[in-house]
C-alpha cells in the first residue's frame, strides 16, 4: 500500500491542534514551536504531493478510499488531480506563513493555533475529497473555527458583528448547497455520495437546471459572489492577520472550488444553462468590487474588496466554460491565495506598528520596514495583473476564455484592471512612500525575522509563478481536461 | 562559445537581471562600489549587443538569433525572441544609453542600491519589448517596464514642486507625474491587452511570425461581427496603446509631466528608449498585423503626427522651464517618426514608403541620442543651479564654455542641422512622406521651423544674452564624468550625420521585408 | 409474533427493567445504612449500577433478529425498544453522575430512586405494545419526573416547575387516555399491533380515525415538547434542578419519540399520508417557534429548553418523511435521538457544572469561562456546535441524515426549512460561545472546580459525540436495524 499522503496532510493539522491543546496554557513558546513544526511538515508534504503528481498520467492520484457509512453510500474518498493540487499547496503555504506571522499572538496562543489548525484540516479535506458528504463535512469544519478566531482575536470594533455575519452567511450557503447535494443523491438512484460515480449519473437536463443555482450560489457565497459577498470584507477586516490570510487566501477558494466540483462538474447541463447569469454576477463582482475597493479609506477594507473583485475573476473563468477560462481560474485561485495572504500579512504588520488602518493617517513606512514595502509592491503588481507576476498568467487566460464566450464582458471586466492599478498605486504611494505622520514618529519599527521569512516566501512564489507559469499550468491543464470532458467539450 | 552564440539574445535580455542580482547583494552602505559595479555590469549587455551587431547577417531577411522555449503551453504562448534590423537598432540604442544613464546617475545620493536595481530591471523590460517575437511575451515586457520607471519618477524625481489636484489638495509633483504616467500607459495597455486576447482566442497562437501569416488573412466573421469591423477595433486598440506611449497628440499630456519630474537619468531613458517602444510597436505589430487597416487609417494617423509636430513645437516654444521645453521637443520629434510610419502605411510597397520608413526608424535612433543628451545637459545645469527656469539663466557661455559648446552641439543635432544625425532622418521622413501626404508634410515643415525657433530660444536664454550675475562664481564647469556621458552620444550624432549608411544598411533590410 | 404462552426466557427480555428495580432497592438500602457523610457514594452506585445493567443487557437481553411480543402481547421485545432502553439507561447513568455533584440533592437516596423509577417507566414505554401497558408506563415515567422537577422544595421556581409539569402532564394524560378509550371502542382491542387490523375492518371514516389519532398524538407531543404542547418546557427546565432538566430534555423526550414511532406506524398505517402531513406541519412549527424564541433568551436553561423544542422539530422531520418506500425516516429519527441525547446531556452537564460554582444560569454569567476553565469551555463548544449541526460532531451527521430523509420523501421544502432553522440555531449557540470565549469578567481568576463525576461524564459524552460524528457507520447501522425491527 502506498503512503497515504493525502490523509496525512489532512490530519496533521488537527492532530497538532489537539496536541497543542494538551500543553499547559503558559507554555506559549512550546505551543508556537509545535505549531510551526506541524505547519512545516504539512507544507513539505503538500509540496511533495504537488511535485510528485504525474501530469502525463492525469486523473486522480494518491487515491484513498474507505467505506465510511456504507448504507448511505458515504465513503472516505480522497484524491489529487490538477485542479486541487495547487490548492493543496496553497493551503500548505498559507498555513506555514500564517503560523510565522502569528508568532506574536500573546492572548491564548494555544487556543488560537488549535482553532487555526482545525480550520486547516477542514480546508485540506475539502480540497482533496471526492465524496460529496465528506465535502460538506470538511466544509463545515473549515467554517466554524473562523467564528471563534475572528470573534476572539479579531479587531475589537467589529469582530462580533463580522464573525457572526460571516458564519451565518457561509452556513446558509453551505446548507442550501447541501439540500441540492441531497437531491442529487436521491435522484441519481446510485446510493452513493461518491462524486466520481455521481458524475456518471446522467441527471436530466431539467433537474440540472433546477438545482444548479442552489449548488453553485450556495458555494459561491463562500467564493464571494455578488450579491452575497457582503460578509467577506467585514470578515477580513475584523479577523486577526493570520486568519485574514487564511480566510481570503484559502477559504474563499474553498467556495469557488466546491462550486466547480459540485456545481459545474456534477451538473454540467445546469451550468451551461445558467452561465449567462453567473457571468453577469461575476462581472459585477469584478468591476464593482474593484471600484468599491478604490474608494475605501481603511487599508484592510481595500484589500477585502479587492478580494471580492479577484474572486469574481475566478468564478468568471468558471462561467466561461472554456478550457482557457478554467485554466486561468485554476491558476488564479492559487495566485490570488498567495497574493492576498501577502497583502493581509502586510496590512497586519502595518497595523501592528501604527495601530490604525486609516490610509490618510499612514505614510512613510518604507523607511522603517523596507521589506514590507517591497512585498506589498509585489503583491500590488500581482493584483493589477502586471505581467511577470502570477496575476498575469492567471488573469490572461480567464479573459481569453471570456473572449471566447462573451466578448463584451471581457471589455467591461478589463476596466477593473485600471481601477485596481489606481488604488494599489495610491496605497503604495501614501502608506509606504508618503510622509510619516507626526503622531507615528518614533513608533514604527521593522518587522521580525519570521515575518520577513513569510513575506519573502510569499512574494517569491508570486514572482516564480509569474515567470515560470510552467510550474503550474500543465498541472492545472490536466485537471481541466477532466472538467471539459464532463462538460462534453463545450 | 556555442552556448553564447545560440543564446545570445537571452543573455542580452537577462544580463541586466543578473546585474541587478549582484547589486542586490552588495551592502547598501557601499555606495561607490554599487555605482561602479552598476556601470561595469551595464557594459555586459552593451558588449553582447555589439557582438550581436557584428554577428548579425545583413544579407538575410527575417529574424535572426531566434530562440524558442515553452512558456505558457496552455494558451500556446512561448518564449520566442529574435532580432531583425529594426529591433537590432533599438537594442543597440538601449544598450548604449543604459551605461551612459548609469554614469549620469552617479550624482544620485539617495538609496543608490534600489535605484540601480530598478534601472537594470527597466533595461530588461525595454530589451524584452524589442526582442519579443511572441505577442504575450511582448506584452509582459511592455507592462513590466512601467514599474521601474514609475518608481524612478516617484522616488527619485525632482523633490520640489506641487500639483493641485481636484479638491484643491496638493500633492508632490513627482507623485502626480508618476501616477499620471502609470495610469495613462496602463489605460492604453488595456485596449492592447484586450486586442491581444482577441487575437489569441481567434488565432490560437501568440507567435508573431505565425500571426503575420494568419491574422491579416482572416476572413471569417468574428464574434458575430464582420471581420473588418473587429479588426478595425483591434487596430485602434493597438494604435491607441502605442500612440499614448509615443506619444502622439492628443495623448501626450503625461509626457511633459513625467519628463520634468523624472530624475535626469530617468528622463534620458524615458526619452531615449521608452518613447521608442510605442513607435516600435507600430512597426512591429500594427503595420504587419493590420496592413489593410493601417493603409485605410494612415491619413488619420498622419494628421495626428502633424499635429504632434506642430503643437509640440509651439508648446515647446512657450515653455519657461528648460526641461519642459526639451520634453515637448520629444513630442515634436516623435511626431516625425509617426509621420514616417503613416506615410509608409499609406503607400505600401512604393519607394516613398521605404524611404519614409527608413527615416522613421533612424529618427527613433537619433532622437534617442539627442533627447538623452539634451535631458542630461538640462540635468547638469539643474544640479548646479537648482533651477530649470530659463528666465533665471542668461549669458552663461562665458562662465561654462565647455558645457556651452556641448549644449550647442547637441541642440543642433536635435534641431536637424545638416551634418548631424537629426538632419538625415528628418530629411528621409520628409522626403518619403512628401509625395504621400503633401499637405501634412508641408504643415510639418512649419513645425520644423518652430523646432529651430524653440531650440535657438533655449540656447539663447541659457547661454547668451545679458549675464545673470547671480551665477558668477557659483557655477562650475561640466566635469569629466559628465563629459564622458556626452562624448559617446556626440560621437554617434556626428558619425550618423556624416555617414549614416552603416546603420541604414541594417534598417533598410528589415524595412524592406516589412512589406 | 405473539407468543401467548409464558416462557421463562421472557424474563431475559425484561432484564433491564428487573435490574433497575433491583438497583432501586439497593439504593434504598444504602440510603438507610450508609452513614450520612458517605451519601455522595449513592450517585456512584447508581451510575455504576446502570452501567453494569447496560453491559449485562448487551449480553443477555439482546433481541433476536425479529421482534416478538411477550407477556401476552403486553410488551414487545425488539431492536427498537432495546436501543431506546440503552439510551434511557445511559442518560440515567450520566444524569446520576451530574446529580452527584449537586449540593442539595446529590446526597438524597430518594432522588436516585425516583430517577430509576422514571427510567423503568421509560423502558416500558419503549417496549409497550398494548395501550394499557403503554398508559401505565407513561404514568410510571411521569409521576417521578413531576417530583424530580419540584425536588428543591425551598426553591420557588423548582416547586413551580414541578407543579406546572404536573398540571400539564395530567391534562394531556387525560386526553391521551380518552383517545385510547375511543380506540378500544372502535377496534375492540388494546394491542397496538392489532389495532391497525381492527381499524381496517371497521372501515371508519378517515376523519374519525384521524380525530382519534390526534387525541393520542396530543399526549405524545407533550412528552416530546413539540409545538403547540411546548409551553411547559422552558419554565420546567428553568426551575428544575439542572440535571433533571437534562434528563427531561433527553431521555423523556426520546421515550416520547419511541412511543410515537410505534403507535403511529403500527396502529395507524392506514392514514399514514395524513399523519405524516400533520407531523410535517408540527415539525415546521416546532423548529421555527423553538428557534425563534430561543433567540431572545437570557437564561441558558431557558435557551436550552427552546433549543430542545427545536430539536424535537428536527427529529420530527424524520418522522414526517416516513414513506412506505423507505425506512430512512425511522432510522434517521433513532439516529438523531442518539446523537441528540448525548449532546444535550453534555450541554446540560456543562450548565450544571458551571451553575454549581457560579450559582447563576444567566448567559451573561458565562463571560470569561474560557479563561477560567478552558476545558469546560471546550466541552461546551463541542456540545453547542454539535447542537448547531457542525462536523465533526454527531449533530452534523444526524442532521444530514434527517434532511436526507426529507429530500428522499420529496419534502425538499421541509429540508430547506430545517436548514434555515439550523442557521437561526447556529446564531444563538454562537452567541453563547461568544460570551464564553470573548467576554471578560471579574471572576476570571476564581477557580472553577469540576467534580470528578462531572469530568468523567463529560468526557464520555464528548467522546460519544465525536464517535458518532466521525465513525458514524456502526451507529447508523444499529439505528437502521432498530427501525427494521419495528415491524
Amino acid at each position: 500500500m502506498q503512503f497515504p499522503i493525502l490523509s496525512v496532510i489532512i490530519f496533521t493539522p488537527i492532530i497538532a491542534g489537539v496536541l497543542i491543546l494538551l500543553f499547559p496554557a503558559e507554555r506559549k513558546t512550546e505551543v508556537r514551536v509545535t505549531a510551526l513544526a506541524a505547519a512545516t511538515f504539512a507544507l513539505g508534504l503538500s509540496l511533495w504531493a504537488y511535485f510528485s503528481y504525474d501530469i502525463a498520467a492525469g486523473g486522480y492520484q494518491f487515491v484513498e478510499k474507505f467505506e465510511w457509512l456504507p448504507m448511505m453510500g458515504i465513503s472516505y474518498h480522497v484524491g489529487l488531480d490538477g485542479m486541487n493540487a495547487p490548492l493543496l499547496l496553497l493551503t500548505g503555504v498559507v498555513m506555514f506563513t500564517g503560523v510565522l506571522i502569528s508568532w506574536g499572538i500573546d492572548d491564548r496562543p494555544r487556543e488560537f493555533f488549535a482553532f487555526l489548525f482545525i480550520l486547516a484540516t477542514g480546508v485540506f479535506g475539502v480540497f482533496v475529497t471526492l465524496d460529496l458528504f465528506m465535502l460538506f463535512f470538511f466544509y463545515e469544519i473549515a467554517v466554524f473555527p473562523m467564528y471563534l478566531l475572528i470573534s476572539i482575536w479579531g479587531w475589537k470594533e467589529t469582530r462580533e458583528y463580522a464573525a457572526m455575519k460571516l458564519t451565518l452567511y457561509l452556513f446558509i450557503g453551505s446548507v442550501i448547497a447541501m439540500v441540492g447535494a441531497l437531491a442529487m443523491y436521491f435522484t441519481s438512484g446510485l446510493d452513493t455520495f461518491d462524486m466520481l460515480e455521481l458524475e456518471k449519473a446522467g441527471f436530466s437536463t431539467a433537474f440540472q437546471q433546477l438545482w444548479f443555482p442552489f449548488v453553485f450560489l450556495g458555494f459561491g457565497v463562500l467564493g464571494g459572489i455578488w450579491p452575497f459577498h457582503n460578509w467577506s470584507p467585514d470578515g477580513h477586516v475584523a479577523a486577526p492577520t493570520a486568519v485574514s490570510m487564511f480566510h481570503a487566501g484559502v477559504l474563499m477558494k474553498l467556495g469557488a472550488f466546491a462550486a466547480l466540483r459540485v456545481g459545474v462538474m456534477l451538473l454540467p447541463e445546469g451550468a451551461k444553462f445558467w452561465m449567462v447569469g453567473v457571468i453577469c454576477l461575476t462581472l459585477v463582482n469584478v468591476v464593482y468590487g474593484a471600484f468599491i475597493a478604490s474608494v475605501q479609506n481603511d487599508f484592510k477594507y481595500v484589500i477585502g474588496f479587492s478580494s471580492v473583485s479577484h474572486m469574481g475573476l475566478v468564478l468568471m473563468g468558471f462561467a466561461t466554460l472554456t478550457k482557457t477560462g478554467f485554466i486561468g481560474s485554476g491558476v488564479q485561485m492559487f495566485s490570488h491565495g498567495v497574493m492576498t495572504a501577502l497583502f493581509f500579512a502586510v496590512v497586519g504588520m502595518v497595523y501592528d506598528q501604527a495601530h490604525t488602518r486609516d490610509i490618510p493617517h499612514l505614510g512613510g513606512f518604507r523607511k522603517f520596514m523596507p521589506m514590507v514595502a517591497v512585498a506589498f509592491i509585489v503583491g500590488g503588481l500581482v493584483s493589477m495583473g502586471m505581467p511577470g507576476f502570477s496575476g498575469f498568467v492567471a488573469e490572461f487566460p480567464i479573459f481569453m476564455g471570456v473572449w471566447q464566450s462573451y466578448p463584451w464582458v471581457a471589455v467591461i471586466g478589463a476596466v477593473s484592471i485600471v481601477i485596481t492599478a489606481s488604488y494599489i498605486i495610491r496605497i503604495i504611494g501614501k502608506v509606504f512612500f508618503g510622509q510619516l505622520p507626526e503622531e507615528l514618529e518614533g513608533h514604527i519599527h521593522d518587522v521580525t525575522v519570521l515575518d520577513k521569512v513569510a513575506l519573502v516566501f510569499l512574494s517569491g512564489i508570486l514572482i516564480l509563478l509569474g515567470v515560470f507559469p510552467r510550474l503550474m499550468v500543465p498541472l492545472v491543464e490536466s485537471g481541466v481536461e477532466n472538467v471539459m470532458r464532463l462538460l462534453g467539450g463545450v | 562559445m556555442d552556448f553564447i552564440s545560440s543564446h545570445l539574445l537571452t543573455l542580452i535580455l537577462f544580463s541586466p537581471v543578473f546585474a541587478a542580482a549582484i547589486i542586490f547583494i552588495i551592502p547598501r552602505e557601499q555606495e561607490n562600489l554599487i555605482r561602479w559595479s552598476a556601470l561595469v555590469l551595464s557594459c555586459i549587455p552593451l558588449a553582447l549587443t555589439i557582438s550581436l551587431w557584428f554577428g548579425f547577417d545583413r544579407s538575410l531577411e527575417g529574424f535572426q538569433y531566434q530562440e524558442m522555449a515553452v512558456w505558457y503551453s496552455a494558451i500556446n504562448s512561448s518564449y520566442h525572441i529574435g532580432v531583425d534590423g529594426i529591433s537590432l537598432t533599438m537594442v543597440l540604442l538601449t544598450a548604449i544609453l543604459t551605461p551612459l544613464s548609469i554614469l549620469a546617475s552617479f550624482s544620485i545620493k539617495d538609496r543608490v542600491k534600489s535605484y540601480m536595481i530598478l534601472f537594470f530591471l527597466l533595461e530588461m523590460g525595454m530589451l524584452g519589448v524589442f526582442l519579443a517575437l511572441d505577442l504575450l511575451i511582448f506584452f509582459v515586457f511592455w507592462e513590466f517596464g512601467l514599474i521601474p520607471m514609475y518608481f524612478l519618477i516617484n522616488q527619485w524625481g525632482s523633490e520640489k514642486g506641487e500639483r493641485e489636484i481636484w479638491g484643491g489638495r496638493k500633492i508632490p509633483a513627482r507623485t502626480y507625474a508618476s501616477f499620471k504616467f502609470m495610469i495613462y500607459t496602463m489605460a492604453g495597455s488595456l485596449g492592447l491587452l484586450l486586442a491581444i486576447q482577441l487575437i489569441g482566442v481567434v488565432s490560437g497562437t501568440f507567435d508573431l511570425p505565425e500571426l503575420y501569416k494568419i491574422w491579416p488573412m482572416l476572413e471569417k466573421p468574428l464574434l458575430g461581427l464582420p471581420v473588418s469591423t473587429v479588426k478595425s477595433i483591434a487596430f485602434w486598440a493597438f494604435t491607441l496603446a502605442f500612440a499614448i506611449k509615443v506619444p502622439v497628440w492628443p495623448f501626450h499630456t503625461w509626457l511633459p509631466d513625467a519628463h520634468t519630474e523624472a530624475p535626469t537619468a530617468g528622463s534620458m531613458i524615458l526619452a531615449g528608449v521608452l518613447l521608442k517602444l510605442g513607435a516600435y510597436g507600430f512597426l512591429r505589430f500594427v503595420l504587419p498585423l493590420y496592413p489593410a487597416e493601417s493603409n485605410y487609417f494612415a491619413g488619420a494617423l498622419g494628421f495626428l503626427a502633424v499635429m504632434a509636430i506642430i503643437f509640440g513645437a509651439f508648446a515647446s516654444y512657450g515653455q519657461s522651464d528648460f526641461k519642459r521645453l526639451v520634453a515637448y521637443s520629444s513630442v515634436n520629434h516623435m511626431g516625425f517618426v509617426v509621420l514616417g510610419i503613416a506615410a509608409a502605411a499609406h503607400s505600401v510597397g512604393s519607394e516613398n514608403a521605404n524611404i519614409a520608413m527608413n527615416g522613421a526608424v533612424l529618427q527613433m535612433f537619433n532622437h534617442g541620442l539627442s533627447a538623452a543628451g539634451m535631458f542630461f545637459l538640462v540635468g547638469v545645469i539643474y544640479e548646479r543651479t537648482h533651477t530649470r527656469n530659463l528666465n533665471d539663466f542668461g549669458g552663461l557661455f562665458p562662465l561654462i564654455p565647455v558645457y556651452g559648446g556641448i549644449l550647442m552641439f547637441t541642440s543642433m543635432a536635435s534641431l536637424g542641422l545638416p551634418g548631424l544625425n537629426g538632419f538625415v532622418s528628418e530629411f528621409l521622413v520628409v522626403r518619403g512622406s512628401w509625395p504621400v501626404f503633401t499637405v501634412y508634410t508641408a504643415l510639418a515643415m512649419i513645425g520644423l521651423l518652430f523646432t529651430g525657433a524653440y531650440i535657438l530660444r533655449g540656447i539663447k536664454q541659457v547661454l547668451h544674452g545679458p549675464l545673470n550675475e547671480q551665477w558668477v562664481g557659483h557655477l562650475s564647469e561640466i566635469n569629466t564624468r559628465e563629459i564622458l556621458v556626452m562624448a559617446p552620444l556626440m560621437v554617434l550624432m556626428l558619425w550618423i550625420g556624416v555617414w549614416p549608411a552603416w546603420i541604414l544598411d541594417v534598417i533598410n533590410r528589415a524595412v524592406a521585408m516589412l512589406f | 409474533m405473539v407468543s401467548g404462552n409464558f416462557d421463562p426466557s421472557m424474563f431475559l427480555a425484561i432484564f433491564p427493567e428487573i435490574m433497575i428495580l433491583v438497583l432501586g432497592l439497593l439504593i434504598l438500602l444504602f440510603d438507610l445504612f450508609l452513614p450520612k457523610e458517605q451519601h455522595d457514594k449513592l450517585g456512584w452506585v447508581t451510575a455504576g449500577g446502570l452501567t453494569l445493567i447496560i453491559i449485562g443487557s448487551l449480553f443477555v437481553a439482546q433481541p433476536s433478529g425479529i421482534g416478538e411480543q411477550i407477556f401476552g402481547g403486553m410488551l414487545r421485545h425488539d431492536g427498537l425498544s432495546f436501543s431506546f432502553k440503552m439510551i434511557f439507561l445511559f442518560s440515567a447513568a450520566i444524569t446520576a453522575m451530574f446529580v452527584m455533584g449537586m449540593d442539595k440533592v446529590g446526597k438524597r437516596g430518594e432522588f436516585y430512586l425516583l430517577m430509576l423509577a422514571s427510567t423503568l417507566g421509560m423502558c416500558l414505554m419503549s417496549s409497550a405494545s398494548d395501550l394499557i401497558m403503554l398508559y401505565l408506563a407513561i404514568e410510571t415515567t411521569s409521576i417521578p419526573l413531576y417530583i424530580l422537577a419540584g425536588f428543591m422544595t425551598e426553591d420557588d421556581k423548582s416547586t413551580e416547575a414541578g407543579f406546572k409539569y404536573l398540571l400539564f402532564g395530567a391534562m394531556t394524560s387525560a386526553i391521551l387516555l380518552y383517545g385510547f378509550s375511543l380506540l378500544f371502542g372502535f377496534t375492540g382491542t388494546t394491542n397496538i399491533y392489532k389495532i391497525s387490523y381492527g381499524l381496517q375492518m371497521g372501515s371508519f371514516p378517515i376523519v374519525v380515525v384521524f380525530g382519534v389519532l390526534l387525541l393520542i398524538v396530543t399526549g405524545f407531543i407533550f412528552k416530546i415538547s413539540a409545538v403547540p404542547m411546548h409551553f411547559w418546557a422552558p419554565d420546567v427546565y428553568e426551575g428544575a434542578p439542572t440535571p433533571v432538566a437534562g434528563f427531561l430534555s433527553t431521555a423523556s423526550k426520546a421515550a416520547g419519540f419511541s412511543v410515537l414511532l410505534r403507535v403511529l406506524l403500527i396502529a395507524f398505517p392506514g392514514v399514514l399520508p395524513y399523519w405524516s402531513a400533520f407531523l410535517v406541519a408540527i415539525s415546521t412549527l416546532t423548529m421555527t417557534v423553538g428557534n425563534l424564541l430561543a433567540l431572545t433568551q437570557k437564561n441558558i436553561k431557558r435557551m436550552l429548553a427552546y433549543s430542545s423544542i427545536a430539536h424535537a422539530g428536527y427529529a420530527l422531520i424524520g418522522l414526517g418523511s416516513i414513506s412506505s418506500l423507505s425506512i430512512l425516516g425511522i432510522s434517521s429519527v433513532v439516529f438523531y435521538l442518539v446523537a441528540y441525547v448525548l449532546t444535550n446531556l453534555a450541554a446540560f452537564g456543562v450548565v450544571a457544572a458551571f451553575g454549581k460554582v457560579s450559582g447563576s444560569d444567566d448567559i451573561a454569567a458565562y463571560a470569561g469561562l474560557s479563561r477560567r476553565s478552558p476545558v469546560l469551555a471546550l466541552t461546551m463548544m463541542v456540545a453547542f456546535l454539535s447542537l448547531a449541526g457542525m462536523p465533526p460532531f454527531g449533530g452534523f451527521v444526524v442532521k444530514f441524515i434527517v434532511f436526507s430523509a426529507a429530500v428522499q420523501a420529496n419534502l425538499i421544502w421541509l429540508a430547506v426549512v430545517g436548514v434555515l432553522n439550523s442557521i437561526v440555531g447556529l446564531y444563538y449557540y454562537l452567541t453563547v460561545l461568544k460570551v464564553v470565549y470573548l467576554y471578560r469578567s471579574e471572576d476570571e481568576e476564581k477557580p472553577l472546580p469540576i467534580p470528578r463525576s462531572y469530568s468523567i461524564a463529560l468526557c464520555v459524552l464528548v467522546f460519544g459525540i465525536l464517535a458518532i460524528g466521525i465513525v458514524m457507520s456502526p451507529w447508523f447501522n444499529l439505528s437502521t436495524a432498530a427501525a427494521h425491527a419495528l415491524f
